[in-house]
């Protein structure tokens, strides 16, 4: 079947499967454009800025266990890309971004809307690919999905020139793809496994540290297996969340510098830590030196070697795919002569049990004035625990992942690695267009949501019927915290004036816009928004513009040096 | 420490500035990088001069392993290795110089191999060390021009870097 470069590109995205392609058009991409118009199989979502599209790729990747897709064209198309595609990158996201280029000829020419796309995204992203050659566009799009969704996930691009889609050749899709210099090491080492199932069961303060890579290789049911059977405490970072349900007794909450005491603690003087798929963050662990004080010995499990040893010294690592190494343990322990210690786990419970007691997570309610604490907590309620929550960056993101208890994984979609403000309803696009009709809540503030708020219009087209929960402090509150902490409460640039009334701006796009002043008509308001099953409403909350996020561990200190509230400064 | 790590990476595009490109993204030091395609021109062989503690040697090697393109890696500096360097110097040679930097080439088993009424280019190979002395033992005002290629590394024996 002879094909042109263009219709072989869609092509390969039907061979992947692909039900969704988030893009933006333009002179380079043309081709793929009048390829994909001929077509049925794979629909375009038609964004209203590119970085949103490669946001709203990865909302749909997070959200189900398939690689997102986007298409921009070259030059700015492919810089506005930059931003999503760095995103990806920091939480291991598997994505295929396809991006125009100028004719070959035309490559090094100063083109118009020329850039060297490679060049700029090289450090950001797991690898990209220059196809200079019709004949190699199926291989090298075959690929990129590959390495996008094996080993540890990540983000590939492909820049193809526009020459390159109007020449035509047979078309093939490769069934497999081998690379001599790419195996990712997917079973574990057996011997490694004993030590660590030995140790484990050793152990007199045992403590497990789940992250992200549970969730990106599926395997929450490994770990909760794991878990029940040893019975030991459990903390999931902000990119794990979901991995462990957080409504199990077992379950300490997250770690780090907004995580619960109890599971810093835990953390910190553990004498058996178990990291899974984590990668000891400096916004988990702080001080790396003020961590290492308190000896421990530590098991870590991860796909990527270059994760391990890296920030903390290990003792047992192991390379390979948590799924494999998780059943390979439980099969171990399964089949292990020796139980868990009980009296030193008993002790060590009632240990963590008193630091559980300490309720970090409480907080000030109020009839007078809404705390965001408060709204996602009835969020969590009105939803019975099982929606889809995206969020943005700031104080609003730390309150969701705190309050809201996410007992599956896949659920609970964020920026953690880059931390990019904005994010928040595209990653919503993509979950509600992956999960028709289930409840999707996008939690984040006045400022955020501005950041990507031209999406409103897409989801108009698209009919995404998300609910916006805006949790409006009229700050930069994530700011705000630190300056009013760390920088004597002056507050330089963290406030924005002349914020648009979002719920007029919503039923400008043709949604729906409330504002919610009084913490009475909270959980009304919630309700009317979920009932309201094809709009989408935007909830504007105005809350206390002065709350803070608490426990919090400031930059540079230790695990154990915990702000609990206000009252502790 | 001083560290020589040879890799094989695929003879592709771009493939030189990935591993640059992660030196300079990561503050790793490079003290020299020298590439070209082995006898299967498929792939390059690099040998890259590096120093660090053996946490950042460890995550160096990680690294590069990670880079799609990288075949392989070996820290061949970590047993019996040889390393190599060429280099070439352009000296004035007139007068009772001329005789003098023959002279010195020949102590140090160089080469001269261009010559003209003034100059002379010296064609030398051996470790950094050597290379080193041969410029140090030099009035430094005859020197013209020096230009040296970086360090090419082997381990010894029947260590080989293959795929
Ligand atoms: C404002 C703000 C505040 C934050 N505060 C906190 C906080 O208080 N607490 C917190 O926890 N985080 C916090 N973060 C997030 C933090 O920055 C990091 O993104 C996060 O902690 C990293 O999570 P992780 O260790 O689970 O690793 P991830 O980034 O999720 O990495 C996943 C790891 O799993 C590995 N992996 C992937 N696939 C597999 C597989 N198949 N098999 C085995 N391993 C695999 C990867 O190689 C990688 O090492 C905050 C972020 C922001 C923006
Ligand atoms: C793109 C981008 N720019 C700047 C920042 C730095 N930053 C982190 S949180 C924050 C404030 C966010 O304000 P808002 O969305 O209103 O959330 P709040 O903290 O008030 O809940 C800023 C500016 C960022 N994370 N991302
Ligand atoms: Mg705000």
């Amino acid at each position: 079947m002879v094909l042109t470069g263009a219709e072989i590109v869609i092509r390969c995205l039907q061979e992947e499967k692909v039900e969704y392609v988030f893009g933006y058009p333009g002179g380079a991409v043309l081709y793929i454009y009048d390829a994909l118009f001929n077509q049925k199989q794979v629909r375009h979502v038609l964004v209203r800025h590119e970085q949103a599209a490669v946001h709203a790729a990865d909302g749909f990747a997070r959200s189900t266990e398939t690689v997102g897709v986007a298409l921009v064209t070259s030059g700015p198309g492919a810089t506005n890309a930059v931003t999503g595609i760095a995103t990806a990158y920091c939480d291991s996201i598997p994505l295929v971004i396809i991006s125009g280029q100028v004719p070959t000829a035309a490559i090094g020419q100063d083109a118009f809307q020329e850039v060297d796309t490679v060049g700029i995204t090289r450090p950001c992203v797991k690898h990209n690919f220059l196809v200079k050659d019709v004949h190699d566009i199926a291989a090298t799009i075959k690929k990129a999905f590959h390495l996008a969704k094996t080993g540890r996930p990540g983000p590939v691009l492909v820049d193809i020139p526009k020459d390159v889609t109007m020449q035509k050749c047979a078309f093939q899709y490769p069934e497999n793809v081998s690379m001599r210099s790419y195996n990712p090491v997917i079973k574990g080492h057996q011997g490694q496994i004993r030590k660590a199932v030995q140790l484990l069961l050793e152990a007199k303060r045992p403590m497990i540290y789940a992250g992200g890579g549970i969730v990106l290789s599926d395997a929450a049911e490994q770990l909760t297996k794991l878990t029940r059977l040893l019975g030991y405490p459990i903390t999931t970072t902000l990119m794990g969340l979901g991995g462990y349900p957080a409504s199990d007794r077992q379950y300490l909450g997250m770690p780090g510098m907004h995580g619960t005491y109890e599971a810093n603690m835990s953390m910190h003087f553990s004498d058996v830590l178990l990291a899974v798929g984590s990668r000891f963050d400096d916004r988990v662990i702080g001080n790396p030196a003020h961590f290492a004080e308190e000896p421990r010995k530590i098991i870590h499990v991860d796909i990527d070697p270059s994760s391990i040893s890296k920030r903390v010294k290990v003792d047992v690592p192991i390379v390979g795919d948590l799924k494999e190494v998780l059943d390979e343990m439980i099969r171990q322990l399964e089949a292990a002569p020796t139980r868990p210690d009980a009296d030193a786990l008993g002790a060590w419970w009632k240990q963590v049990e008193e630091w559980r007691r300490r309720d970090c997570m409480k907080f000030k309610n109020s009839d007078e004035i809404i705390k965001p604490q408060f709204v996602v907590q009835k969020l969590w309620e009105v939803t019975n625990g099982d929606a889809f929550v995206t969020s943005d960056v700031g104080q609003h993101q730390m309150w969701a992942a705190q309050y809201y208890r996410f007992d599956k994984p896949r659920r609970w979609l964020n920026s953690g690695g880059l931390g990019t403000m904005g994010v928040g309803l595209p990653y919503a696009m993509g979950a509600q267009l992956a999960h028709p009709g289930a409840p999707v809540a996008c939690v984040t503030g006045e400022a955020s949501i501005q950041m990507c708020i031209q999406e409103l219009s897409t989801c108009k087209q698209f009919r995404l019927p998300i609910k916006i929960v805006n949790l409006n402090n009229r700050y930069l509150g994530m700011v705000r915290q630190w300056q009013e902490l760390f920088h004597g409460e002056r507050y330089s640039e963290s406030y924005m004036d002349s914020l648009p009334d979002f719920a007029k701006l919503a039923e400008a796009c043709g949604h729906v816009g409330l504002r919610i002043d009084k913490p009475s008509d909270v959980e009304g308001a919630l309700r009317e928004a979920f009932a309201r099953k094809n709009d989408l409403v935007f909830l504007d909350f105005q809350v206390d513009q002065t709350e803070n996020v608490y426990p919090m561990v400031q930059g540079g200190k230790g695990l154990t040096e915990m702000i609990l509230s206000s009252e502790d400064l | 420490m001083r560290h020589v790590i040879s890799l094989l990476i695929e003879n592709e595009a771009g493939a030189l500035s990935r591993v640059s490109g992660l030196f300079s993204a990561r503050g790793y030091n490079i003290e020299s990088l020298t590439v070209a395609p082995t006898e299967d021109s498929s792939m390059s062989r690099m040998t890259i001069v590096t120093s660090g503690s053996d946490e950042i040697i460890e995550q160096i090697t990680k690294q590069l392993n990670k880079l799609v393109e990288v075949i392989k890696v070996v820290d061949i500096s970590e047993s019996a290795h040889i390393e190599r360097e060429l280099m070439l110097v352009k000296v004035r040679a007139s007068g009772k110089d001329r005789e003098e930097m023959k002279r010195m080439a020949e102590i140090f088993r160089a080469h001269i191999i261009d010559v003209t009424e003034s100059s002379y280019v010296i064609e030398l190979t051996g470790n950094q060390r050597k290379l080193d002395a041969f410029v140090g033992a030099i009035e430094p005002e005859l020197i013209l021009e020096t230009v040296r290629s970086g360090i090419s590394g082997i381990g010894r024996g029947d260590r080989v870097l293959k795929l």
